[in-house]
């Protein structure tokens, strides 16, 4: 192709001027990149930098130690072991399958957690350490250790668990401790961080629940640099976390081991409280469970066999319970005329067998009845008659707000789960509960502490220490938090006459003291220790007129759930009341046979601080009481004291 | 005959063309790649494996083919430039028929000891065949429509055939580097103003076809550009690359962290670090400073090929020049505004530092028709 020169020089300039032009178009590109830099580089540097370091820094938490829970005498019912856990990292392991094979040749795995821990590897990423088998043995963690070159990847780990070396004697008080759940972490508004923390326990029952405040502490932490990935490069620095309140009871864990014991299979609760400062020395729910069993997570069968049985291991009797107080409730109805002037310590009232009240017969549990009655006898021989005539003529709202001067119908502060508050009834308690008017009849039955009363064994042993002391004693469960000593229950004098008062203990005195008491055979021989105290029975069924015609089907041949509650509340020494004391037995018939030998020989350990002598008891019994503590002693030995509970 | 072939006698022959190599630009070539083989060495951990070894074979190999390259005449790659275009389009086809499918698009041929990219030949074929193309063509023909339309359809070819890879950048790159020859190459300026306003009537187009049937863009794509227009909207998915990339480069301030030192990229923060997000890490590492040394010296190497491409008298050599200046500057420009945050991540790497064989290759291949260019310019004969 022919060209023309002139031509060729101008596009040629033409291109000159054009890639000048470009090349400054490109250099003002480059500009704009500098400064783009620059903006970023120099003008935000800070803020990019602060954002690279928490893209690099983690922060994990380090669970702090759970405080630790002692009895009066320190020694421990709630501490904390080491727990040892098998991890392994899949990564380091290769064949992770030919490592657990390996592994469950030395230790025995349980295929549960092995199929927990294959799901849980297909989840997660492969250098995160996996566990295998959580609270194990030392010996099984040894032998994994020294195996350790021939199992790559696992890794024997330790942490700290929840132990409670006492087994069930305390099961019902401290509760126990598991895992954080879904369902308590959607209760809580703004749960701490912590909680987080997998397999992280806290307090799921009972104290170690209702003061999960002070004994859970404060997390530590380490910031740690993880890369893209999470996985932890390197620990940076670290912050150690502050352990639980240290806390102290107010039980004894001698005498609650005894108590339990004396309780044995029977389904009942007793409760020991010294009158002088309202301290609980022990509170018993029978039968009891193993808490261990519920911190790691109980088995099915296990749980079924817990809430299967008729007996309620479960359910803490002692302050959850509400029974109806029986003759026990005899001592606020006394009170309750003494100090209204309805009748005179002197008076008696004629007791024919029953009363007629509103045209109906109210029966005295004595079908012959018990002929003239004072109040001294009225309580050492229970008569039912003399409660009914004065308390019609006391009239029912005087008579409950006497009972909720003794603590019944009072919703005790206690930290424990699921206190009751019982029922004194009132007039105006009944018309807004079942929007019916009070009957006379409603007083009767309620003067010998049936019909609507309830109260639970706590309140009725609350209510032994004041009248016992005529103060009043506040019951007190928590003795010290880290050593530092929490506020007495003595309490202030209760504003009832000393004279009435003492009439009453009089006639509690006669109960277990005189030949005619009710509970004479569980009288406490040395005078010194003498006790006074009051039996009850309370009916769970109505007994129709047709069997008492018939005669009165007697408790033995009841079935089990319809015979009557037994009940007995006590104090002593009388002179210098120290403990004051509450038992109840499910369905255990009579209160003087079931509940009286229980309370008495309770109060008898308590005196004591220890095993009474012989010389305590009624020379009659001295030979079965020696049996009885044989076979306790030996019952006693399978739960020990203070030492390590093997893994339950 | 040409004014190239007329003056042709009095180039250098022999081994003597040696030393009329531009060893300036060498140096520079070197001097970035010898920055590359440093962030190389950092993003490894300290390590020659597993990228810093085969990268120095590379360039080793590279720096032979450039010189193979620089040693044959410059003619001689005029004359063969449509053979080379052909030859492109033909990998082109065979890639989408038998290349190995790689990040969601069928990019790469394995042919043996390395992977072909065979868009990255393209972008230099084109180059060159516009080039002869102009040379050819009369000047005085230049601006008229049916001869501004052939090198457009020319440029559209190959653009086509990489889209359908699917590789926006590398088609976006190949529609600059070949506009930016027309424009070299004296096409009257109004067609340009005319294919930028379509350009952005395009775009606006793109973006209202969007979740319609006839969708221009593939989701992914339109993703890419969701998260370039707003990273936060989605830190931990798709904005994830642009987010962790300001981050590290914010962090490394007005003098960087120290070599080896960048946490975001130590801790694999940072994506693709070795490849497209290279940069990241110098700046991260090397701060501001090492940010703005490493664009002086890309840009020392444009000025050296326009200084060159001046030189040069004959037009083939000029708009060849021109044509791998552009491509080059497109591609570092490129990269470094996706990693500030200023383009979409469109996977454009940083030339002659990023990790990969044919990209460097490539490159150094054109360098070498720019030096066979420099060292076969007309000059005064000189005994």
């Amino acid at each position: 192709m022919k060209r023309n020169p002139k031509d060729l020089d101008a596009a040629n300039s033409k291109m000159t001027r054009r890639a000048l032009f470009l090349g400054g178009l490109q250099l003002a590109f480059a500009g704009g990149l500098a400064a783009r830099m620059r903006y970023l580089q120099v003008d935000q540097a800070d803020e990019f930098r602060l954002l690279a370091e928490e893209n690099r820094i983690n922060i994990r938490l380090l669970p702090p130690a759970r405080g630790q829970i002692f009895d009066r005498n320190g020694l421990i019912i709630a501490q904390n072991s080491p727990s040892y856990r098998i991890t392994v990292v899949p990564e380091d392991a290769g064949d992770v399958e030919a490592v657990i094979a390996k592994l469950s040749k030395l230790v025995s795995l349980d295929p549960e957690d092995l199929e927990r821990a294959r799901t849980e590897m297909r989840r997660s990423p492969p250098f995160l350490p996996i566990t295998l088998a959580d609270q194990i043995g030392w010996e099984d963690i040894s032998k994994v250790a020294v195996n350790a070159p021939a199992l790559p990847g696992v890794t024997p780990e330790v942490g700290l668990t929840r132990v409670y070396p006492q087994l069930g004697d305390f099961a019902h008080v401290i509760g126990y401790v598991g895992p954080v759940s879904d369902y308590d972490l959607s209760k809580m508004e703004d749960p701490e961080p912590v909680l987080m923390i997998p397999r992280f326990q806290i307090g799921k029952v009972g104290f170690e629940a209702r003061r999960e405040d002070l004994l859970r502490g404060k997390a530590g932490a380490k910031r740690v640099e993880v890369n893209a990935t999470g996985r932890v490069m390197r620990e940076l620095d670290r912050r150690e976390g502050i352990s639980g309140a240290d806390m102290q009871l107010t039980i004894d864990a001698g005498l609650q081991n005894y108590v339990q014991a004396r309780l044995g299979r029977e389904s009942a609760a007793a409760v020991v409280i010294d009158c002088e400062n309202g301290d609980i020395r022990a509170i018993c729910s029978s039968p009891s469970f193993d808490p261990n069993l519920f911190v790691r997570g109980i088995s099915v069968a296990d749980y079924r066999l817990l809430t299967e049985d008729n007996y309620r291991p479960l359910s803490n009797k002692a302050v959850q319970g509400t029974y109806p107080p029986g003759s026990t409730f005899k001592m606020i109805t006394a009170l309750a005329a003494l100090e209204n002037g309805v009748i005179g310590p002197e008076e008696t009232v004629w007791c024919p067998g029953h009363l007629k009240v509103a045209g109906r017969r109210f029966h005295c549990w004595k079908r012959a009845g018990h002929g003239r009655v004072d109040l001294n006898t009225s309580l050492k021989r229970s008569c039912d008659v003399y409660y009914y005539d004065v308390a019609i003529k006391t009239g029912i709202d005087k008579i409950s707000e006497m009972a909720n001067l003794f603590g019944l119908g009072i919703k005790h502060d206690l930290p424990m789960s699921a206190v009751a508050q019982g029922i004194t009834p009132t007039k105006a308690w009944k018309s807004s509960s079942y929007g019916k008017d009070w009957l006379i009849g409603d007083t009767a039955n309620s003067s010998i502490g049936q019909g609507y009363m309830l109260a639970s064994p706590l309140q009725l042993a609350v209510m032994s220490a004041r009248l016992a002391t005529g103060r009043s004693v506040t019951p007190r469960l928590l003795k010290t938090i880290d050593g530092v000593e929490q506020p007495s229950g003595a309490g202030e004098p209760l504003p009832v006459s000393e004279n009435s008062l003492r009439m009453v203990r009089r006639g509690m005195y006669s109960v277990s003291n005189d030949r005619r008491g009710t509970a004479y055979r569980s009288r406490i021989v040395p005078k010194e220790m003498e006790m006074a105290g009051k039996t009850g029975t309370s009916q769970v069924r109505n007994i129709t007129a047709a069997e008492r015609a018939a005669g009165v089907i007697r408790n033995e041949d009841l079935p089990w759930e319809r015979r009557d509650h037994a009940l007995f509340v006590c104090f002593a020494p009388y002179d210098k009341p120290k403990y004051a004391v509450a038992v109840v037995v499910e369905h255990g018939g009579g209160g003087s046979k079931a509940a009286a030998p229980v309370a008495r020989d309770v109060m008898l350990q308590a005196l004591y601080n220890g095993t009474p002598p012989l010389e305590a008891y009624p020379k009659a019994d001295r030979s079965r009481i020696k049996a009885q503590q044989e076979r306790l002693e030996r019952e006693r030995v399978k739960r020990p004291l203070g030492s390590r509970s093997s893994r339950a | 005959m040409s004014y190239l072939e007329y003056h042709a006698k009095s180039t250098p022959t022999g081994l003597r063309k040696v030393l009329y190599l531009n060893w300036g630009l060498t140096l520079l070539l070197a001097t970035v790649t010898c920055v590359g083989f440093l962030m190389l060495y950092s993003v490894a951990g300290g390590s020659f494996t597993p990228w810093v070894e085969p990268q120095v074979k590379r360039f080793a190999l590279g720096l032979g083919v450039m010189f193979v390259v620089a040693m044959i005449p410059i003619w001689f790659w005029r004359n063969i430039s449509v053979v080379a275009y052909l030859g492109s389009l033909a990998l082109l086809v065979a890639v989408e028929l038998f290349g190995t499918v790689g990040m969601g698009a069928q990019r790469w041929i394995d042919i043996g000891f390395m992977r072909l990219q065979p868009s990255e030949v393209t972008k230099i074929a084109l180059v060159m065949l516009l080039a002869a193309y102009y040379d050819w063509l009369p000047p005085e023909k230049t601006s008229r429509l049916l001869w501004v339309l052939l090198p457009v359809a020319l440029i559209l070819i190959p653009t086509a055939l990489v889209l359908k890879q699917p590789d926006l950048g590398t088609s976006i790159l190949l529609m600059a580097a070949g506009g930016g020859v027309m424009f070299l190459a004296g096409v009257h300026w109004a067609y340009f103003v005319a294919v930028i306003a379509a350009g952005v009537g395009l775009v606006s187009a793109v973006f209202q076809s969007r979740g319609t049937e006839w969708q221009l863009l593939k989701d992914y794509q339109f993703r890419r550009i969701d998260t370039f227009l707003d990273p936060s909207q989605d830190p931990l998915g798709a904005g994830y690359h642009i987010t962790q990339s300001k981050i590290a480069l914010g962090s490394g301030g007005w003098s960087g962290r120290g070599f080896m030192q960048g946490t975001q990229s130590r801790l694999n923060f940072l994506p693709e670090k070795h490849t497209d997000f290279i940069f990241t890490t110098l700046a991260e590492e090397f701060g501001f400073i090492g940010g703005v040394t490493l664009l002086s010296i890309y840009m020392l190497i444009i000025v050296f090929c326009i200084a060159s491409a001046i030189a040069a008298k004959d037009r083939f050599s000029s708009l060849v020049i021109m044509g791998i200046a552009i491509t080059f500057f497109l591609f570092f420009a490129v990269n470094m505004s996706m990693v500030m945050g200023l383009a979409p991540v469109v996977g454009v790497p940083l030339p002659m530092v990023s990790y990969g064989g044919s990209a460097m290759l490539v490159l150094l291949g054109a360098f070498g028709i720019v030096q066979s260019a420099h060292i076969h310019r007309p000059r005064q004969a000189s005994r």
